[in-house]
């Protein structure tokens, strides 16, 4: 097992390694546009010249990808050309405030799709059965930002209830989180209670369920006290790489509701060609889907003994 | 040449009992309900698409009289039945120009995607060892990115067109159909009509394409429904956030991000194309399932 672990994070680190020499190579293989960024299109050649020889970008490329990985390991990103301040003081901010749309987003999305799953996958065929999953099937078909237009003409224009923008501007508002947390929900919920019943659907016709209930226990132990623990591996991977659908929402949801979070800003880079912040960004957000999908590979191991002793 | 006839003969019997057996299992797909739903709703976009040119009331990108509520009379006849937009265009028009984009740029996008996927999938599957690894490591590293992450940085870089759409929806999906192909080839491989063609010494592609590949379809059928649903909704992402296919040709998702800014003074701007994407979707997602929950009876 801890062989495994290590392999594990071994692999992500390789992962992460190989992505960042892709982004440097894709975004600083020429020091010449990397200068343009920065300094504007209308720069004088001298001037870039210049910045250049002070920035060290008229090193060799390995040590330029050295120093630039030595410079992300410690949390030194440079500077931004849009906000002009060091990409770390935007980036922060904006990842604790994506974290807290995540933390909702996720409060609600685990135990609404798991009991959705579990209900629709123990009676498989019933009438609940097929109510669940039709609704799932509707709900990942209408994209985040169609949703975030039906819930705001809803909410927003017909009732009046709800604010339409979430930019936060008066200080740190709850009622403005409620759509995009919402929009997040709907997307994500049918995927996860389609998977939680699946698996519970398939315990339910293994034979120690079966001689569970021909002996005659009640059919709520059965459920709760031998069906569930099995048929809640499989759905936990499928939620801990929800994570990574769940940062392409965020950029959707942030981005229609003015939202002031990572995934807004990230966009924000790269429309404006932001050099150094778009590279933070990618970095931080591959380190978040491989950490999550490395932690699902070794939480599913953990938890299914026939793979554990194996 | 008369080996060359007869070979020619078989050739297009096979495919005249192949098209058979799609027939008769397209037949099959009647008694899912799910399935005729999915249908019928992929069936009306086709039909809105093909038709465009000769039933939308005004051209697409004519601007006439901005923001026309829903049903009122244009200024010289006609009704702008769906209302118009902040430029004074047609929605009704513009929503049945866009499904022709949306159903040009999505097939077109997932199928390149299989192409690549399938041809990446087959190799690492066949030959299995260092091509297996070398491919596998690639698709492990491009499905490591949020994938909306991966348009943005592609689009951003390279700049947004329909070709750069497709090149860009051929890079994140390929390696999704890859792991796909690549796990029903392991298995398939072992089977007996594959050793008897190794041993007739036909070439590894001859096998892959033509041995392997078609009795693998039925998964492949499935993902396919599911994944030019996901491509659609991609498409309409890259559009609603200003990446996708540049102005003013009509495209769902870009209908929605020009009118972004006033959808809480004239909802019908956004929410009517949201309809149109969310309803095609559920088509496509719609006879996946059906498809599946037959193919599951057989």
């Amino acid at each position: 097992m801890l062989l495994f672990i290590t392999k594990r994070f071994g692999l992500m680190l390789l992962t992460m390694l190989i992505v960042s020499l892709l982004l440097f190579v894709l975004l600083e293989l020429q020091p010449g546009s990397v200068a343009t960024k920065v300094l504007g299109l209308y720069s004088s050649e001298e001037h870039r010249t210049l910045w250049l020889e002070a920035n060290g970008y008229l090193d060799p490329l390995w040590t330029r990808y050295l120093s630039w990985l030595g410079g992300m390991l410690t949390g030194d990103f440079g500077e931004s050309i849009r906000f002009k301040t060091p990409v770390a003081d935007v980036l922060w901010p904006r990842l604790w405030n994506t974290a807290i749309l995540a933390f909702w987003t996720f409060a609600i999305l685990v135990p609404l799709s798991l009991t959705l799953g579990v209900l629709a996958g123990m009676r498989e065929g019933s009438a609940l059965d097929r109510a669940i999953s039709i609704t799932s099937i509707i709900t990942t078909s209408v994209p985040e930002f169609a949703s975030a237009v039906f819930l705001s003409a809803i909410f927003v224009f017909s009732l009046g209830l709800l604010p339409g923008t979430s930019g936060m501007t008066d200080g740190f508002d709850p009622l403005q989180l409620f759509l995009p947390v919402m929009v997040l929900i709907l997307y994500d919920v049918g995927y996860v209670t389609r998977m939680t019943r699946a698996s519970m659907a398939e315990v339910m016709t293994t034979p120690y369920i079966r001689t569970a209930v021909l002996k005659g226990l009640p059919f709520k132990r059965v459920v709760f006290r031998h069906a569930l623990r099995n048929a809640l591996i499989a759905p936990f991977t499928v939620i801990m790489l929800q994570v990574n659908w769940l940062l392409s929402g965020v950029i959707v949801v942030e981005f229609f509701f003015a939202y002031k979070g990572f995934g807004s800003l990230l966009l924000e880079a790269s429309l404006n060609q932001d050099i150094f912040l778009i590279e933070a960004c990618t970095m931080v957000a591959v380190f978040v889907a491989v950490t999550t999908q490395t932690l699902a590979d070794i939480g599913y191991t953990y938890l299914n003994p026939r793979i554990r002793l194996a | 040449m008369s080996s060359q006839d007869t070979s020619s003969s078989i050739g297009s019997s096979a495919a005249a009992q192949a098209l058979l057996r799609g027939l008769r299992s397209l037949a099959l797909l009647r008694e899912s309900k799910i399935a005729i739903a999915g249908i019928a709703l992929v069936g009306f976009w086709i039909v809105v698409a093909l038709l465009a040119p000769l039933v939308a009331p005004f051209p697409p990108n004519a601007q006439i009289q901005p923001f026309a509520a829903p049903l009122s009379a244009a200024p010289d006849g006609g009704i702008f039945l769906l209302g118009t937009d902040q430029l004074g265009r047609d929605i009704l028009s513009r929503v049945m120009w866009g499904a022709r984009t949306v159903l040009f740029f999505a097939p077109l996008a997932t199928l390149s995607a299989y192409v690549v996927g399938i041809v990446m999938g087959l190799a690492a599957g066949y030959f299995g060892g260092l091509v297996d690894d070398v491919l596998s490591r690639i698709s492990d590293i491009i499905l490591s990115f949020p994938v909306l992450v991966l348009y943005i940085l592609i689009i951003a870089t390279i700049g947004a067109s329909g070709i750069n759409i497709i090149i860009a929806v051929t890079f994140a999906s390929a390696p999704g159909v890859m792991r796909i192909v690549r796990g029903l080839v392991l298995d398939l491989r072992t089977r007996n009509y594959v050793a008897a063609a190794q041993t007739r010494g036909e070439s590894p592609w001859y096998i892959m394409l033509i041995e392997i590949l078609p009795n693998a379809r039925g998964p492949l059928i499935v993902d396919g429904c599911l994944r030019i649903g996901y491509v659609i909704i991609t498409i309409g992402v890259l559009g609603f956030l200003g990446l996708g296919l540049p102005p003013p040709d009509p495209d769902w998702g870009g209908m929605i991000n020009e009118a972004r800014a006033l959808a809480l003074a004239f909802p019908h701007m956004t929410v009517i194309p949201c309809i149109a994407i969310s309803t095609l979707v559920l088509g496509f997602n719609l006879l996946a399932d059906g498809i599946r929950e037959v193919s599951l009876h057989d």
